[in-house]
């Protein structure tokens, strides 16, 4: 921590937050907003004396409340920078002015304001953290009912020899040693009903560190954890828990469901031992919730900001599970410890240098090379209708509405997606690469013979074209008239597309992607659904058959879904008279015809 | 800015295109008749040479496709052999190296896509692999030359969030001697792990 706030490359910013990004890889535009800590931070040496005469009194964030501070006040002693901070909305103000009385270095400013930074980076580390659960609405716990019941982090606080009670471990209704202690372990993970779903993956471990703690200062202590699985899965990490159950510490199988607080102040813990079947009750003079962890609460507007994804359990999601961990979908944003997932401080130590490391492989040229594959636009063909840029998940393009100026695509920002070119109604976007007339050269050349027999399918290139390699490297047969036609994403596949198949004979045709949530380009393939399901009600109006365009969901593992799609599609084929793929292309032609005139 | 090369662009009709069926092995030519695709695609509008091929992706495969390129002066190649997700680099390489544009390169996936999934379908799949093949060949023939670009980059890094994860990205980059901005909403950093005591699984403080 020290290091970090005397290094000469690292600027440190406290009390900020990010306001806006602007910009792409390489350059991104950042507004920071800093709040004023009305203390003058280089000048400050920590002595202490504001806080000594401070008449403010207020309950102690780093001891969990706990204990208390002043309306001045340092957060801890090793705080960095090692400065004092007033909360302006907790101090007595003009009225008082006993802090900067007694300030030597006069370092105290009541009338410092907010400031806004702009900087210019190329790369960003997103390393937001965690937010602890709140256990308050698992009411079955008592949490805040009964004093004796305290998160895994009020614990730490309590043994901590830097905390309230100098690591005198006391309960806090009677102040009294505690002989017997509870640990209540997956609160808040690994539920359907309340916190998250997913584990937490350190509470397990942090447990067994506490019990062993415990029994460091007190051998004769009674511990009982009650559990759901014990995950020790890390180096190093059986050997705790083997050490702590030779120690005595009793690991039961089953989470209490209820917990009453007795006249000694005690609790009493109703628990179904799973390994026996049988209801027990333990009484424990202190009981402790390990709490799990929940994404950052500001995770959601840096999300935003940078066009980010999240998971469903609302951290962010990394471009590859295996393959590229740290690295964000967006180039140049990668991520850091528990903004990812839950881990431990080893895990995310070792994202934290990934993550360096990959920024680094990033800048070390001083110019960064882009691909491509992106899309540009023909001015001439131009309306500045936006369109483009409304549905650009990178905001790559910008459109002037107002000034009816043509689109213009920042290269560096596109990633190749090409939905921008499937929603542009005036042909004013090409893909480079996965032109108009490149992939209706290939449509029409795969239909120029047999079409009835054939089935199109659209497949994106990082999950549903990748779902068919896997089908073949696992030997899964399917039928053999399937016809791919690679694109980088379901976002690309334009109508016009689907009725040029249409009109060529084909009996059905197959659009299929990643699953929503998993597009490599953001929510690209949100774009493909809604122009699917559009598509779908022209057909109807059309008179053809709509379940004749098919969209599915594949994603790059699934080869059995893969194979098992295809099957489906040859059944439907075979439901399409040549009658029907005929009218279809009379329907269609004749419409052409029209439009033709229309036009002449 | 680029502008569009392409879109409009018709037929190339003065291409020369080179198309190589791989029979990788066994691994497509026991079920594909890579002979018989390679012969029909030969007569397809500007395929000047069209033969199979053992291993494309090998030593002697790559070299081969080069001499051809240098002697009958192709500028476009189709590689009907496995996915592009696994060779396209190599063979966008092979091209760079005979001196043509890696984007003028198509291939035709002829192994995953085909001869392991249609195993006991020979005269399907070999049907299925001149089809793919010809519909790589009318795209190489409008594919068009793209260059990769490079731009300014500044050397300078905003890490969010004060927290053990921040603070080692930012150390890392600094001791590199990048420069990092190390934006913390708190006014100290340390994040989570500041308030622990003890820290598995070593046992020591974590400050």
């Amino acid at each position: 921590m020290a290091d970090a706030g005397r290094h000469p490359n690292i600027t440190l910013h406290t009390m900020s937050e990010v306001a806006g990004v602007g910009g792409y890889v390489g350059n991104f535009n950042v507004k920071i907003v800093k709040r004023a800590r009305h203390v003058d931070e280089t000048a400050c040496t920590s002595c202490g004396e504001c806080a000594n005469v401070c008449p403010v009194v207020f309950p102690d964030e780093f001891n969990m409340g706990l204990s208390s501070r002043k309306a001045v006040y340092i957060p801890f002693p090793q705080a960095v920078p090692s400065a004092y901070v007033i909360n302006m909305n907790e101090c007595m103000g003009r009225g008082c002015s006993k802090c900067l009385d007694v300030c030597d270095k006069k370092c105290i400013h009541f009338h410092m304001s907010d400031q806004e930074i702009q900087v210019k980076v190329g790369s960003i580390v997103v390393a937001t953290g965690l937010e602890p659960y709140d256990p308050r609405e698992m009411d079955e716990y008592g949490y805040t009912r009964f004093e004796n019941v305290v998160t895994s982090l009020e614990f730490e606080r309590l043994i901590n020899a830097g905390g309230p009670t100098k690591g005198a471990l006391i309960r806090p209704k009677d102040r009294k040693h505690p002989q017997s202690m509870g640990f209540i372990q997956c609160v808040g993970s690994r539920s359907q009903r309340k916190g998250g779903q997913y584990c937490s993956n350190i509470c397990c471990m942090n447990t067994i560190k506490n019990s062993l703690v415990l029994k460091e200062h007190d051998p004769d202590m009674e511990i009982k954890v009650f559990y759901t699985d014990i995950r020790a899965f890390g180096k190093g990490f059986e050997d705790l828990y083997n050490r702590s159950r030779s120690l005595g510490v009793q690991y039961i199988r089953g989470l209490p469901g209820t917990v009453e607080e007795m006249d000694d102040g005690g609790m009493r813990i109703a628990v179904e031992n799973t390994a026996t079947g049988k209801i027990e009750f333990h009484d424990l003079d202190m009981l402790v919730l390990s709490i799990g962890m929940k994404p950052s609460a500001g995770a959601r507007k840096l999300q935003e900001m940078l066009g980010l994804q999240i998971t469903p359990d609302g951290f962010f999601l990394e471009a590859h599970p295996k393959l590229q961990p740290v690295d964000a979908a967006t180039r140049g944003i990668f991520y850091a410890g528990c903004a990812e997932g839950p881990k431990d401080i080893k895990e995310s130590v070792t994202q934290g240098s990934a993550a360096a490391a990959r920024a680094i492989r990033l800048m070390h040229k001083g110019v960064i090379t882009t691909e491509p594959i992106t899309s540009m636009v023909i001015a001439e063909h131009c309306r500045s209708c936006g369109k483009c840029a409304e549905v650009c998940p990178y905001n790559a393009i910008t459109v002037d509405v107002k000034k009816k100026t043509p689109a213009v695509v920042n290269s560096a920002a596109c990633a190749g997606c090409g939905t921008c070119a499937a929603e542009c109604a005036f042909g004013a976007i090409t893909m480079n690469h996965f032109t108009d007339v490149q992939i209706l050269s290939q449509v029409d050349t795969m239909l120029a013979e047999k079409a009835a027999e054939k089935i199109p399918t659209f497949a994106c290139n990082w999950c549903s074209y990748a779902g068919a390699d896997f089908a073949g490297v696992s030997r899964l047969q399917y039928p053999a008239n399937v016809r791919l036609i690679r694109t980088m994403c379901s976002g690309r596949v334009d109508e016009k597309f689907i009725w040029h198949a249409f009109e060529k004979g084909a009996p059905v045709v197959l659009v299929s992607g990643c699953h929503i949530g998993d597009c490599h380009y953001i929510d690209a393939n949100h774009w493909t659904e809604k122009r699917i399901a559009k598509l779908h009600k022209k057909m109807e109006k059309k008179g053809i058959r709509p379940e004749r365009l098919q969209l599915a969901w594949i994603s790059a593992a699934e080869g059995v879904r893969f194979a098992g799609v295809m099957a489906e599609m040859e059944a439907l084929r075979k439901t399409v008279t040549r009658e029907e793929i005929q009218e279809t292309i009379l329907l269609l032609q004749d419409k052409e015809k029209q439009e033709g005139m229309e036009r002449t | 800015m680029r502008t569009s090369p392409v879109e409009t662009a018709p037929r190339q009709t003065g291409a020369r295109i080179g198309v190589y069926v791989c029979r990788c092995g066994l691994n497509i030519a026991q079920t594909v008749d890579c002979e018989k695709v390679a012969r029909n695609v030969s007569e397809l509008e500007n395929v000047v040479v069209s033969k199979e091929i053992p291993y494309a992706c090998s030593e002697p495969g790559q070299m081969e496709i080069k001499e051809d390129i240098r002697e009958n002066n192709l500028d476009r190649i189709v590689v009907a052999s496995c996915s592009p997700r696994l060779h396209e680099p190599t063979f966008r390489k092979m091209m760079l190296q005979a001196d043509l544009n890696p984007y003028m390169l198509e291939m035709a996936n002829l192994r995953e896509q085909c001869s392991w999934v249609h195993m006991q379908e020979p005269e399907y799949a070999t049907a299925k692999a001149e089809d793919l093949v010809r519909m790589s060949v009318s795209r190489v023939g409008l594919l068009a030359p793209l260059y990769e670009e490079t731009l300014p980059l500044i050397k300078k890094t905003m890490v969010i969030g004060g927290g053990v994860a921040g603070i080692q990205a930012a150390l890392d980059l600094a001791d590199n001697g990048y420069e990092v901005i190390l934006v913390e909403k708190n006014p100290s950093i340390g994040g989570t792990m500041a308030q622990l005591d003890k820290t598995f699984p070593t046992m020591d403080c974590s400050i």
